[in-house]
């Protein structure tokens, strides 16, 4: 099949026209119906993906699948997969299933909503496939209207806030990586992205408006992509927006939010920064670094604080994305395994955590810590699989939590201790936050009247879980799942990175392998 | 065989965690003990009749990346082999103990069908199955699987009675204290792989001695790398076993059931840390900084937790700072070098102290579940045998025994080789160490005595009616009991002379091949030791077993369960120690024992007047000088503080303040562009991505670059 790409990136959206056409009425058997096909549609589309993973060649580090085909004023449609964007296109298609399952008790305006999940899959997909970088601007831009959507119209009271800030952050990045885009374009001639990835962008520095730009037009470009994908991560200190949108979204939305969307910025750091400005990236990495590591200790002190579960989470979420950051431009083989390895195992477990969120803000309609307290007396089945969700999220060995954490610690400490030490601080912060979470809402005596009653998760539910407990476990036991299939391009983006860099760079670093 | 031991007990847990609906809770219960017992069995059959050549069985990949290559095997030495035994014994011990223990439980409601015994009895072959994963491992990774396990188990349990906010408290404290040590244990991992290149212990023992001659640049300087890597391990250990600084959860762990106690913070987890420093011997044997700093903090904890332990009045938190103390004593002993020594206490000390925790499960169980010793009094005749059980405990923790032979109860033996060990170490820290250590004896052999006799002796205090229904234990209490009471009695003269005799014994024991190295090996491997010990000759010249020539034979490190640098002689200088030496634990147990005797039987009322007399230091030791304030003032509350902090004056005030000045200036004119505010934000955004997608495209074709 050698559309295959194709295929898999157009049937959600195949059925989203579907629905919009066809789909009349909005009384309970019309509901039914758009659910069932939005399901059948992303489960379709995860087991049509299924023959990527099993046609990809790992030892094969170049692009698989490719296709082209001309396409409106002379830009090329392009796709194609690499060991680094295979697993998200993965990600995301085993996780759109579970999403729609878990909107199944909606009921408000439910054709729209699985719309915007379907327009939404399709718009993810693409930015993983995109070897065009026009094409892979459209698709990034693209995916955030129908998030925007999900969130202004079926989210909480106080959506347009998030909403603004939402926009003001990411349209500033946005810009700025479009500008950037224009000047490659300019600079290579071409937008085709296997042929930027080996083109060498200009190093040489110069004067701009009195000041010396070191690493030249690299230094320039790098950090207008980085203004993007930071926003996108999120990084510290441009992460307010992400616990008010987790807040304000729907489950559902949080738990796409969380999963897929995030990962685009730690994929754009590897797919652009890394390869095309490795001379930008290595004189910048320190800041990388830094930024990471007070993501990871700030936004975890912040996380210990918090009286909303989701804001709590989502403060975990930047915090765990830190490491992501921090590994990727730790540049080498444990940090970038370990970057893509937690962009993965988080997307299980924070969208996990989110949906557990979800379970009982569907029963109590309240987010607040404070007005729960003793859960397991009713819910002993929801209390395992918090338990559960919560261990792998503190990074508890023998669940994929562990293995993207240790690897990227691993990676960071050759190249930096202090950045390194810190880090790993983390370890001991997420375990106070999480565990205090899961006491004062699980533990205890049941004592709240309004609790008396709640009823433990359905077997719907269950069903939501059960796959996300299988891949938290089978990713934390056999890890090699994932680095085989990533190991190689891995290995070689890492390699043509330290080869790109000039050779008086190289030796410093050599001198001083852990210099500050 | 191996395979069978590791996995019985996660089977066990798997099907009596999740299947208890379909096999019942009894069902449950035989089937997680019947397996821990068929891998207490094997076990013994893979001790016995090891023959000391280390194996390593290969189960499944684990993390690779690069050349980060870690697999899931076993690793069967000799450490393993002891680790085995202790684990799985006393874990079916107290599987079988808990039938009678956890029959009822008023913390629960039989009536409401609120089941806990199929959940009890999985975690705890959890917690054994992690734990075999963790003494079994082949790298530090696995090592630290297991580590985290067992704290995730000990978490469980510890929250056993998930009611109790002091239960809940406590669990996330041990959770919590516990990954201070693991961020250093964490560390430690990253720099051995960082100046190694790997973490399988093959190849870091292997690379040990050069670690010795390395820098590692470690925040603000250079370190010698073989000193901060071992630190950084020992901080993981002093987390896992309670040592000073990190000790402060494993009295408030006493939270969880008594068996819990029994099994996981007395015999087996709390000795992880001791395995730890033991099993990477071969690193610590070049690290003679670090391994100063676990003397100190050894010889500090056992002291420390003894004066505590002095005042206690709740009969288990007595018993947890008693362990507390016996694990800086094996600190000691591992930290000076003799690690057979650590390893034959930590053996021993399995067995008595498994037994103390449960003959006081056996007590509280007799007493309504009645803690305080203040409520006790005059037992003895109401439960015998429990009395007879916590006697032998007693008699084994204190050290009682014949002086100046080899005839005594497990912990004369065990404890004594400690301190003759510290003395023989003929270093500041190792005289420090003795001191404290023959101090430590004096009070343990107090406090032990302090609680038979308020609990077994005496008019009976607190409620009468409790006491009149004092009742002994079920015969499945008993039987472990009974068990225990034959290692407390009899392991230390059986086990003493591979753990403890002359070091050819413990060397073979250890599958240490010391007489088979080539004599040529000799020069060269001397020479490369010599550089850095000049005290080499006098050493040798005190040893007239001339032992000094054949340790310098050598050996590579790894090679055998434990390793000894060539110029270790703390064994035979333990073995000269004086005689004044080695009476000196024997004086201060007896002197322990006459004082406990003068103020608890022959004048009762001292112990008040006392207390009244030095309300300070009384109040001090009560309150466990404390630490536990300390911790709350310096970290607890600052690190909410600094969260609410950032929070509202980080996040809500200075980057959404800026961000907010900065929409008043622009909101207005979007809003204004999409006239309506509500959902103007959308088509704002989708208006701004087509024009840029529109400016990108006309670039493209005015400049005619894409073909």
């Amino acid at each position: 099949m050698e559309n295959l790409l194709s295929i898999v990136t157009f049937v959600p959206l195949l059925a989203a026209l579907i629905l919009a056409i066809f789909l009349r009425g909005d009384d309970a058997p019309a509901q039914k119906n758009a659910k069932m096909l939005a399901l059948i549609a992303t489960s379709a589309t995860f087991l049509l993906s299924i023959f990527i993973l099993t046609g990809f060649d790992p030892a094969n580090t170049g692009f698989q699948f490719v296709e082209e085909h001309d396409w409106i004023l002379g830009l090329k449609y392009k796709m194609g997969v690499d060991g680094i964007s295979i697993l998200f296109v993965m990600l995301t298609t085993f996780l759109m299933p579970i999403v729609i399952l878990s909107c199944w008790d909606v009921t408000t305006r439910v054709k729209d909503y699985m719309i915007a999940f379907l327009l939404l899959e399709t718009l993810m997909l693409g930015v993983f496939m995109a070897l065009d970088l026009v094409l892979f601007y459209v698709f990034f831009e693209a995916g955030l209207i129908p998030m925007f959507l999900i969130i202004g119209i079926w989210g909480g009271a106080n959506r347009i806030y998030a909403s603004f800030k939402f926009f003001l952050y990411t349209f500033i990045g946005s810009v700025l990586m479009l500008v950037a885009m224009i000047a490659m374009f300019l600079d290579a001639g071409t937008t085709d992205i296997p042929t930027l990835l080996t083109h060498s962008f200009s190093t040489a520095g110069f004067e701009l408006m009195g000041f010396q730009i070191v690493g030249g037009m690299q230094t320039l470009l790098w950090l207008a992509f980085f203004a993007s994908f930071a926003v996108k991560m999120p990084m510290w200190p441009v992460h307010t927006w992400l616990p008010d949108a987790h807040v304000q979204a729907p489950t559902a939305g949080s738990v796409i939010l969380a999963a897929v969307l995030l990962k685009m910025g730690g994929y754009g750091f590897l797919r652009f920064s890394l390869p095309m400005f490795p001379v930008a990236s290595d004189l910048l990495a320190p800041l990388v670094f830094w930024m990471s590591a007070i993501a990871i200790v700030y936004t975890s002190l912040v996380a210990l604080v918090q009286e909303d579960m989701k804001k709590l989470i989502a403060y975990s979420s930047v915090a765990h994305m830190g490491y992501v950051t921090m590994g990727i431009f730790a540049a080498n083989q444990q940090g970038v395994d370990g970057a893509i390895f937690q962009m993965l195992s988080h997307g299980f477990i924070s969208g996990a955590l989110f949906l557990c969120v979800g379970v009982i803000y569907d029963r109590m309609h309240t987010r607040d810590i404070d007005a729960y307290g003793g859960l397991v007396n009713r819910m002993p089945s929801y209390a395992l699989i918090f338990m559960f969700f919560t261990m792998a999220n503190v990074g508890l060995p023998g669940t994929s939590g562990f293995v993207g954490e240790f690897l990227v610690l691993m990676g960071i400490f050759q190249v930096n201790t202090w950045v390194a030490m810190f880090a790993t601080s983390g370890v001991i912060l997420s375990a106070a936050y999480a565990l205090y979470l899961y006491r004062r809402v699980v533990m205890g005596e049941l004592i709240k009247e309004a609790l008396r009653t709640i009823s433990d998760i359905t077997p719907r539910e269950k069903m939501i879980f059960a796959p996300l407990v299988v891949m938290t476990i089978l990713l934390g036991v056999a890890p090699w799942l994932v680095t085989d299939i990533i190991g190689d391009s891995v290995a070689a983006l890492v390699h043509n990175y330290h080869e790109a860099l000039p050779v008086v760079a190289e030796a410093t670093e050599a001198v001083a392998p852990a210099s500050h | 065989m191996e395979k069978i031991i590791l996995f019985a007990p996660l089977v066990g847990a798997l099907i009596g965690g999740f299947g208890w609906r379909i096999i019942g809770e009894k069902g449950a219960q035989y089937l997680t003990t019947g397996l821990l017992f068929l891998a207490a069995i094997l076990s013994w059959v893979v001790f016995l009749g090891f023959d000391g050549e280390t194996r390593l069985i290969e189960i499944m990949t684990w993390i690779q990346s690069g050349t980060l290559d870690t697999s899931w095997s076993i690793r069967l030495d000799r450490l393993t082999a002891i680790m085995l035994i202790v684990v799985t014994s006393v874990s079916s011990l107290v599987h079988l103990y808990s039938f009678g223990y956890m029959a009822h439980d008023e913390n629960f409601d039989d009536a409401k069908g609120e089941s806990y015994r199929a959940r009890f009895f999985a975690y705890l072959s959890f917690f054994t199955f992690t734990m075999l994963m963790l003494v079994t491992s082949d790298n530090l990774v696995q090592m630290f699987f297991g580590w985290e396990g067992v704290g995730v188990a000990s978490y469980l349990l510890i929250g056993f009675y998930y009611k109790k906010p002091s239960a809940n408290a406590a669990a996330m404290k041990a959770f919590v204290v516990n990954r201070v040590g693991d961020f250093g244990f964490a560390l430690g991992i990253f720099g051995l792989f960082y100046m190694t290149g790997s973490i399988n212990f093959d190849e870091v023992f292997t690379a040990a001695p050069d670690l010795a001659h390395q820098n590692i640049s470690f925040l603000w300087t250079e370190w010698n790398a073989a000193n901060l890597l071992a630190f950084l391990l020992f901080i993981g250990a002093m987390g896992k076993s309670a040592q000073f600084f990190l000790h402060t959860w494993l009295p408030d762990a006493m939270e969880g059931p008594t068996p819990v106690s029994a099994l996981i913070h007395a015999a087996t987890m709390v000795t992880a840390g001791v395995f730890l420093v033991v099993r990477m011997s071969p690193l610590m044997e070049f690290a003679p900084g670090a391994t100063t700093i676990i003397v100190y903090v050894g010889a500090i904890t056992a002291f420390f937790a003894a004066t505590v332990g002095l005042v206690q009045n709740d009969i288990k938190r007595v018993i947890a700072y008693s362990t507390c103390s016996q694990l800086g004593y094996m600190f000691v002993a591992a930290g000076v070098g003799v690690y057979s020594a650590a390893m034959f206490h930590l053996f021993t000390h399995a067995f008595f102290k498994a037994m103390l925790f449960l003959g006081a499960g056996s007590v509280i169980h007799a007493m309504h579940h009645e803690q305080d010793m203040r409520n006790y009094g005059g037992l003895r005749k109401k439960i015998p045998l429990t009395y007879w059980a916590m006697m032998i405990g007693t008699l084994a923790i204190t050290g009682v025994g014949i002086p100046l032979t080899y005839y005594g109860f497990a912990g004369f033996l065990s404890k004594d080789a400690i301190i003759e060990s510290a003395w023989g170490a003929h270093t500041s820290a190792g005289n420090f160490a003795f001191w404290m250590l023959v101090i430590a004896a004096f009070m343990t052999s107090f406090y032990s005595w302090r609680l038979m006799f308020l609990t077994f002796f005496g008019k009976p205090r607190g409620n009468p009616h409790t006491h009149d229904h004092a009742h002994e234990s079920p015969v499945v209490m008993l039987i472990p009991l009974g068990a225990l009471a034959l290692g407390a009695v009899f392991a230390g003269m059986i086990w003493l002379k591979p753990f403890f005799g002359d070091h050819d014994t413990v060397n073979k024991f250890y599958g240490v091949p010391v007489h088979e190295v080539a004599a040529d090996d000799h020069g060269a491997a001397a020479a490369v030791f010599e550089v850095d010990a000049g005290h080499t000759t006098d050493v040798a010249a005190t040893d007239d077993h001339g032992a000094a020539t054949e340790h310098a034979a050598g050996w590579t490190p790894g090679s055998g369960a434990v390793y000894t640098h060539p110029d270790n002689h703390v064994l035979d200088n333990a073995h000269h120690a004086p005689k004044w030496v080695k009476v000196s634990p024997f004086i201060a147990m007896l002197g322990g024992l006459l004082l406990a005797l003068w103020m608890y039987i022959w004048n009762p009322s001292l112990p008040a007047r006392l207390a009244n007399a030095q309300p300070y230091l009384y109040r001090f030791l009560l309150n466990k000088w404390y630490v536990d304030e300390i911790y709350d003032f310096l970290f607890v509350k600052p690190s909410q503080a600094l969260g609410r902090f950032l929070w509202k004056r980080g996040d809500q005030q200075t980057i959404d303040g800026a961000l907010n000045g900065l929409a008043l200036g622009i909101i207005p004119f979007f809003t204004r562009l999409a006239g309506r505010a509500q959902s103007g934000y959308i088509f704002t955004y989708a208006f701004w991505m087509v024009i840029g997608v529109l400016v990108l495209m006309t670039w493209l074709t005015i400049s005619g670059g894409a073909e």
